[in-house]
């Protein structure tokens, strides 16, 4: 394990928190309001950030916006060459079908992880389009993959490790550096 | 976890790993377009030297939904029928860069035997009167999506326990995950050494099933009786014979389980097993939770490097 106070913070729970409104009301002006939107998080953190975006684009638009929730297991591109791993069930409430998909997760890095959940996305259904709303971007993209929404951008070093942290998984909310140093 | 071979010797973490995978894969079996690309690239080949409906077409449509190849081989129409021997048949398939084999046979410990012989993983579809493993296991699942829990349950395994593989896995499964078990047969179909399982003996229906939340009935192997283990067909279904009134021995809300093939009219009324008059009957289930099941088996057997570690 890392100790606390070798991570460097980026972004605190305020932080955190005005970066979701702000995405939230990013996604009511792309998508002129919420009506067709599902909101689709990535376990696992992307599924909190999915639930939280949904309770402020209620707040902002009034409307309800149906919540899923994706694992990614069965479509990793390491599968020949790792283990398995457990797998968590996907649970998607709605039919896709013509729908504005926003994909949501914590970090955005290679995008191999995005590239997973959009394969996977398209074996459940045919959306109208797929977007992605990301808390943090640090860059080092292994694939042509661009989110839509960022709530910060973080340009780091390949060999430093970013985490977010959410409540309802970590008990707090905090986004960190952890220095390859520190890293065991 | 390399192979799976029995339940007995499986960890109670692997048994709780495989039935958490099989949870989130069956969701992909009501989907509109059933696959996923996982084990691309990947071939299982199935070796069956016993006759099988559900199993072998089972292990064949998990393959298939997760991209792997699925091979066949009827024994009858291979080189076993020219004398090659069970070693040298199983030393050809991985040659041939099987990645997995499944294997039924007639002999108890033949999956254990291949297993021994082979690098590659061996899924154990039966073995003589050993066990069934993924058979256990799809019970267990069966169990958990109706009764949400297996500890604290009674299950009533009735019918011909000696020669059940499936009752022996059921036995070892439903223990490890803290269920009762009882045993409901008449002593004949009994093993010599049933005071030896974690089980409770019943001589008799009403016994047995007296507060089970669990009925999983046993196929009655019709073959026994010309051995004279049973004076006759009839009056094993009069004592033995699951129907809607023996049922009312056990809990109002009994689930009740069958491996199939069933036998309707001897082991089983076609009443209770096609859930008439509010009985809850899994039997069609049990095949969609087999599919799930055996995609999680083959999902945790084929990863990567260290899956065959």
């Amino acid at each position: 394990m890392t100790s606390h106070r070798e991570n460097i913070s980026v972004m605190d729970a305020d932080d955190i928190r005005r970066a979701l409104t702000r995405i939230a009301h990013e996604i009511v002006e792309k998508n002129h309001g919420a009506a067709n939107v599902v909101l689709v998080g990535i376990l696992t953190r992307g599924a909190p950030m999915a639930e939280r975006l949904a309770v402020l684009l209620k707040q902002i638009e009034g409307a309800e916006v149906p919540v899923g929730k994706l694992d990614i297991g069965l479509y990793r591109d390491d599968y020949a060459t790792n283990p398995s791993r457990a797998l968590v069930p996907t649970l998607i409430p709605v039919d896709l079908t013509d729908k504005i998909v926003v994909l949501v997760d914590e970090v955005l890095f290679t995008g191999r992880t995005v590239r997973a959940a959009i394969a996977a996305l398209l074996d459940i259904g045919r959306p109208a389009c797929i977007q992605l709303a990301v808390l943090v971007d640090r860059g080092h993209r292994e694939l042509p993959i661009r989110p839509d929404f960022v709530g910060k951008n973080l340009p780091t070093s390949r060999i430093e490790h970013v985490r977010a942290h959410l409540k309802e998984v970590d008990g707090e909310d905090s986004v960190f550096i952890v220095k390859p140093e520190a890293k065991e | 976890m390399k192979h799976l071979l029995n339940l007995r010797e499986t960890s109670r973490e692997d048994i709780l790993y495989l039935l958490d995978s099989a949870r989130a894969l069956k969701e992909i079996l009501s989907r509109p377009v059933k696959k996923v690309p996982t084990l691309r690239g990947r071939a299982m080949i199935t070796l069956f030297y016993e006759n099988s409906t559900r199993t072998r077409s089972s292990f064949e449509m998990a393959a298939k939904i997760m991209s792997a190849e699925a091979i066949n081989i009827a024994v009858a129409q291979s080189s076993v029928a020219k004398g090659e021997s069970l070693k040298d048949t199983l030393l050809t398939l991985q040659s041939l860069k099987a990645d997995c084999i499944v294997m039924r046979h007639p002999v108890s410990g033949a999956a254990e035997f291949a297993a021994d012989k082979l690098h590659i993983p061996i899924v154990n579809a039966g073995d003589g009167r050993h066990e069934h493993p993924t058979q256990g296991l799809l019970d267990l699942f069966t169990i958990l999506q109706y009764k949400g829990e297996i500890a604290g349950k009674t299950v009533a395994i009735v019918g011909d326990i000696t020669h059940s593989r499936v009752a022996r896995s059921n036995i070892w499964g439903l223990t490890k995950l803290g269920a009762t078990v009882r045993l409901v047969a008449p002593r004949t179909l009994l093993p010599i050494d049933a005071d030896k399982l974690p089980v409770t003996i019943c001589d008799t229906l009403k016994e047995g099933l007296e507060g089970a939340d669990v009925v999983n009935v046993l196929r009655l192997q019709t073959e026994r009786q010309e051995r004279g283990l049973l004076p006759s067909l009839r009056e094993y279904s009069k004592l033995f014979g699951v129907t809607p009134a023996t049922l009312k021995f056990a809990k109002p809300d009994v689930l009740v389980m069958h491996p199939g093939p069933m036998n309707r009219g001897i082991e089983i009324s076609a009443d209770a097993a096609d859930g008439k008059y509010g009985i809850h009957s899994a039997i069609e289930e049990q095949v969609t939770n087999g599919v799930a099941v055996r995609m999680a088996v083959l999902y945790t057997l084929m990863g990567g490097k260290e899956g065959l570690e």
